[in-house]
This record gives structure tokens, C-alpha cells and sequence, in this order.
């Protein structure tokens, strides 16, 4: 018995490491990295401890457009795309036909590389030497005035960078809401029929509280994710996004990471430290507002 | 009598007709988000068929082209090494997938079949890491790749993908579900732990693994933050990283139908991928993927 007894170990022990060196290490180490000054990536030296590198980061004018940029993706995308996603699962269910292929075509932003799809959305929005391209196309037709929502003024960039964002993020949405809706008793639907329910009372009364904790897990996880938007960014503006004036939090950690002058794994750290507070933060205030309002 | 009934059909008309009008609105809508969704897909295919005269000499694109040539195809081919990316995406994408089922497949059985001491507190130490955020732990795994001296390697590319602890709970609730009569019957019968794991377990969880894998290859061909901190030698960047790099200084900037030609040739195998899989790829997303 005594060899069988640690053989449970045994099959854990790859995960065990892999998750060791990658995963827990390197939480500790994150913490020691924002406290040491002066941190050189080449020596690997410092010259002392404290909180200089958080202070560094706060008074940095790039962080600071960085946290605004964030918060402005968060709150813009988060109830625009529940919201839209919830009005395209509530007519995917109402219709008797074609659903499944119209949930198909839905899904398919989800598998797609959003760097490659990031760069088509560029070419729509972007006028260049020989055209103004699609969108700006379409504005004139309405009557309105080109805009360079690539390198132009600052809200049209923020325009493109929400609505790729809510493209991309949709898919997801549209999936778990409308498994929810479908999974919601139908007798319930009958009961209230059966009363002559209004059809906004049916709404708000049985499927809203139905689907509210699908509802809830969407809006946390939207949070998160938008929080950590990076990737569609790059795609759209670039690398440079400190040029472009439209870098993210995360953004900024790997920029501090990667500059050619060798990284500034401190002042990284101190950025993805104080990334993961607020987002700790918000999502423990939505699961105290979703303890209050998810109906069962 | 007959003026009820005649009032009665006149109402059942009228709610069907309104019943009606409310469907086409909601199909119009729903048609109008499924162009959205298309779109750049044909404009990217669109583009890529134009001619780079063609294409810069129309001031109003045109939706359509009557003289298709592939001669972006072998451009992207031939002026940027796409060939190069796409087989070190295939290369990244398979090694990690099937490195990662060994591990997790092992870790998943020892916390559903096995008996060992300490076995939940471990498991409970394991779900607590899943709340661990990928950017806070990429800033030392990029300090210890670079410090061994594995940047531009397939092996810094691939060790910190390995594991997934949300694959693990995945797979070991499972394996959990298979009954343990099996695994005692087997005990008895003398066959051994890796045995029944990989003559039992496997086969009847198949289903859950090809979930996993389908969603990892997804993950995999699409990653860009870790492979661009850890790769800046063109002969290793994945088809995130090339679409980045013909961007910024691959064809020239103006020609923008060899870098569609790009983008439908990287896009492409996800969404045959995709259309094979759709139904399999939805179910296993909807048990608990997310994107991030």
C-alpha cells in the first residue's frame, strides 16, 4: 500500500511543476518585483525597496490615458454588448425558423484571429491616398464629413476601437444567453398566457429573473475581459499604442515589459498589481449586486 | 352567432397578421447583424482578389470583381514568409495541445480516480489558481524564459501554455462521472492505474477531450501577447505576430490586397475548423469557455 499511496503524486507531479514555476512563483515574485527600486533587467540588481515604482507608474501621463482608455472601453462595451446580445437572443428565440443558422454565422467572430480580422476593420474605417475607404463612403452618402477613425481626432478612434470590441465580444454573449433563454420552462410561458400576461410583464417577470444569474456571469466576465483589452487595440492602431494615445492597462504592462532598452519588469509588476485591485474590486462589487438581484 | 364568429376570425387575422409583421421585423434585424457579422469577411476575400491597380484605382470600391487574380496569394506567399508562420503556428499549436493532454489528463485522474493524502486540499489549491489573471504572471515567466535563455524558441514559446487548470476541473469532473465499479472490476482483474486510464478513461471521456482540444488549438492559433514578448526573430513569430508585422512593415502600406491575402490564409483553417466542428466547438464554448 505504501507505494500506491503516493502514486495520486505521481500523475499530479507535471501539473504540479509546470503550475509551480509558472504560475505560483512568478505571483510571488510579482509582488517583489513592485517593491524593488530601481530595478535593472541587465544586472539584475536594485538599489532598495519601497513604493516608488507604484508612485512612478501613477504619475506617468501614458498609465494615466491607459486607465482612461480602460475605463472608457469597460463602460462603453460592457451594457452595450449584454445589451445587444440580449435583444439578438430574444429574437433568435421568437423566430420558427433558420435559428441555427443564424447562431452559426453569429459564433463566427469567436474562432476568427482577431489580429487578422482587426486589420480588415482598419481598411474599412481608414481613408487612405486613393479612397476614403467604406465607412467614410457611407457617411458622405449621408450627408456627413470623413473622418480618420484610425489616426483621427480622439473619439473616432474610441468609436472603432468599441465597436470592434463589442463585434469580437458578442459571439459569446449571444451563445450563453440564448442557451439560457432556451432553457427557461416553457410552462412558465404557458401559465402566463394562459393569464393574459402583457408581453413586457412576461418579459420582465419570467424571463428576465429566469436568465438573471446567465445574465449576471456575462456582465462579470465582460468586465474582466474588458478590463484587460489589449489585443484588439494592436490590431486596429498598431503596436505603438502610446503613439496613438490609445493604450490599455494591459497595454501598458507588456510596453514596460518589452521596450528595446531591456523592460522594466518593476514598473510592470506595479501596473498588472494595481490592474488586478480594481478588477478584484469591481468584480466583488458585481457579485454583491447580483447576490441582491438573481431572483433563485 | 354568425357576427361572433365573423368578429372571432377578424381578431385571429389580425393577431396573425400582426404576428407576421412582427416576424419580418425581427428577421430583417437579425439579417441586418448576420451582414455585420459577414462583412468583413467578403471584404477581406473581395480585396484579396483585386489587383493592386485594380483595387487603388477605385475611389468607391466596388462590391464585387469581375476579373479575379490570385496574384496576392503568391505575393503574400513570396514577399513575406507566411509559409514560415503558418507552419510555426502548426508546430506551437500541436506540440502544446498534445503536451498539455498528457498533463492534464494525468492530473485529472489522480483527482478523480485516486487516493492520496492531501488530495483536497490540492484540488481546492488548484481551483484558487484558475482566479490567477494571466497578465499578473506573465511579467516573471518573461523574466525566467528570457534569463534561460529561451527566447526565440519553441520551447519558451510553449512551456508556460502547457498547463490549464480550468481543463483539469474540466476533465476530472468528467472522469469522476465514470463509476468506480469500473475501476475496482479492474483493480480486481489486475490491470494497472495507466491501463485503465488510458483503455477506459480515455475512450469513454472522449468527447470532453476533443471539447478540450478543439478549444486549446483555438487559443493556440490565435495567441499573440506571450508569443510577441517572447519571440523578435521573424523565423518564430506565429500568425498573430506575421499579420503584425506585414502590417507595419511587410508589403508596403499601400498594398492592402496582399494583406487580405494574408488574412484569408491565416483565417482560413479556424474557420474550416469551424464549419466541420460548429456544433461541438458551440456546446464545448458554451460549457465554459471565455475569451481573454
Amino acid at each position: 500500500m505504501g507505494k500506491s499511496k503516493y502514486k495520486g503524486w505521481l500523475y499530479l507531479l507535471p501539473a504540479i511543476v509546470f503550475l509551480a514555476v509558472f504560475m505560483v512563483y512568478p505571483l510571488v515574485d510579482v509582488l517583489v518585483y513592485s517593491a524593488e527600486e530601481g530595478y535593472s533587467f541587465a544586472s539584475q540588481t536594485y538599489t532598495g525597496t519601497g513604493l516608488f515604482n507604484y508612485s512612478y507608474v501613477l504619475h506617468d501621463p501614458y498609465f494615466l490615458q491607459a486607465v482612461k482608455n480602460t475605463f472608457l472601453i469597460v463602460i462603453i462595451t460592457v451594457p452595450l454588448s449584454t445589451g445587444f446580445a440580449l435583444l439578438i437572443s430574444l429574437a433568435l428565440t421568437s423566430i420558427p425558423k433558420l435559428k441555427n443558422l443564424f447562431q452559426t454565422i453569429y459564433f463566427l467572430p469567436y474562432v476568427t484571429n482577431t489580429l487578422a480580422v482587426g486589420l480588415v476593420f482598419m481598411i474599412l474605417f481608414k481613408p487612405t491616398f486613393y479612397t476614403d475607404g467604406m465607412v467614410n463612403l457611407l457617411i458622405k452618402f449621408f450627408g456627413g464629413q470623413a473622418v480618420d477613425f484610425i489616426e483621427g481626432p480622439y473619439w473616432a478612434k474610441m468609436f472603432v476601437m468599441c465597436f470592434y470590441t463589442i463585434w469580437v465580444v458578442l459571439p459569446f454573449k449571444i451563445l450563453i444567453l440564448t442557451s439560457a433563454l432556451a432553457s427557461v420552462d416553457q410552462n412558465l410561458y404557458n401559465a402566463a398566457k394562459i393569464d393574459g400576461t402583457s408581453k413586457s410583464r412576461t418579459f420582465f417577470r419570467i424571463t428576465l429573473p429566469m436568465i438573471s444569474p446567465m445574465l449576471f456571469y456575462l456582465i462579470i466576465t465582460g468586465f474582466i475581459g474588458a478590463f484587460k483589452a489589449y489585443s484588439d487595440e494592436v490590431a486596429l492602431f498598431g503596436t505603438n499604442l502610446n503613439v496613438a494615445g490609445m493604450n490599455t492597462i494591459v497595454g501598458y504592462v507588456y510596453d514596460m515589459l518589452y521596450s528595446s532598452g531591456g523592460g522594466y519588469p518593476s514598473y510592470a509588476s506595479a501596473a498588472a498589481i494595481m490592474l488586478f485591485v480594481i478588477v478584484l474590486t469591481i468584480t466583488c462589487i458585481n457579485l454583491m449586486v447580483s447576490r441582491r438581484s438573481v431572483h433563485y | 352567432m354568425t357576427d361572433l364568429s365573423r368578429d372571432y376570425t377578424k381578431i385571429e387575422q389580425a393577431a396573425r397578421t400582426r404576428k407576421k409583421i412582427v416576424h419580418t421585423v425581427i428577421y430583417i434585424f437579425l439579417v441586418f447583424w448576420a451582414l455585420m457579422v459577414l462583412f468583413p469577411f467578403y471584404w477581406m476575400i473581395l480585396s484579396s482578389l483585386k489587383s493592386y491597380s485594380a483595387y487603388n484605382g477605385e475611389y468607391i470600391p466596388k462590391f464585387f470583381t469581375l476579373s479575379p487574380t490570385l496574384e496576392n496569394y503568391v505575393n503574400a506567399f513570396n514577399a513575406v514568409p507566411l509559409a514560415k508562420y503558418f507552419s510555426n503556428t502548426l508546430i506551437f499549436t500541436l506540440a502544446t495541445t498534445a503536451i498539455m493532454l498528457v498533463v492534464i489528463i494525468l492530473a485529472a485522474y489522480a483527482f478523480a480516480k485516486l487516493d492520496f493524502p492531501g488530495k483536497n486540499i490540492t484540488f481546492t489549491l488548484f481551483l484558487a489558481l484558475m482566479m490567477i489573471p494571466n497578465e499578473l504572471v506573465i511579467i516573471t515567466n518573461f523574466v525566467t524564459i528570457t534569463n534561460l535563455d529561451l527566447r526565440n524558441t519553441f520551447t519558451g514559446l510553449i512551456l508556460p501554455s502547457i498547463t490549464s487548470v480550468f481543463y483539469i476541473y474540466l476533465l476530472k469532473e468528467n472522469f469522476a462521472q465514470v463509476p468506480d465499479e469500473l475501476y475496482k472490476a479492474a483493480k480486481v482483474d489486475g490491470c494497472s492505474d495507466m491501463k485503465f486510464l488510458l483503455k477506459v478513461m480515455v475512450p469513454i471521456c472522449r468527447p470532453t477531450l476533443v471539447t478540450v482540444v478543439i478549444l486549446k488549438v483555438i487559443e493556440c492559433w490565435n495567441s499573440y501577447v506571450w508569443p510577441r514578448l517572447i519571440t523578435d526573430d521573424a523565423n518564430y513569430f506565429l500568425v498573430s505576430n506575421g499579420i503584425q508585422e506585414i502590417r507595419e512593415n511587410g508589403f508596403g502600406r499601400d498594398n492592402i490586397p496582399a494583406m487580405m491575402a494574408a488574412v484569408v490564409v491565416i483565417s482560413v483553417p479556424l474557420i474550416i475548423l469551424f464549419l466541420i466542428f460548429h456544433k461541438k466547438i458551440m456546446e464545448g464554448v458554451s460549457r465554459g469557455g471565455t475569451k481573454g
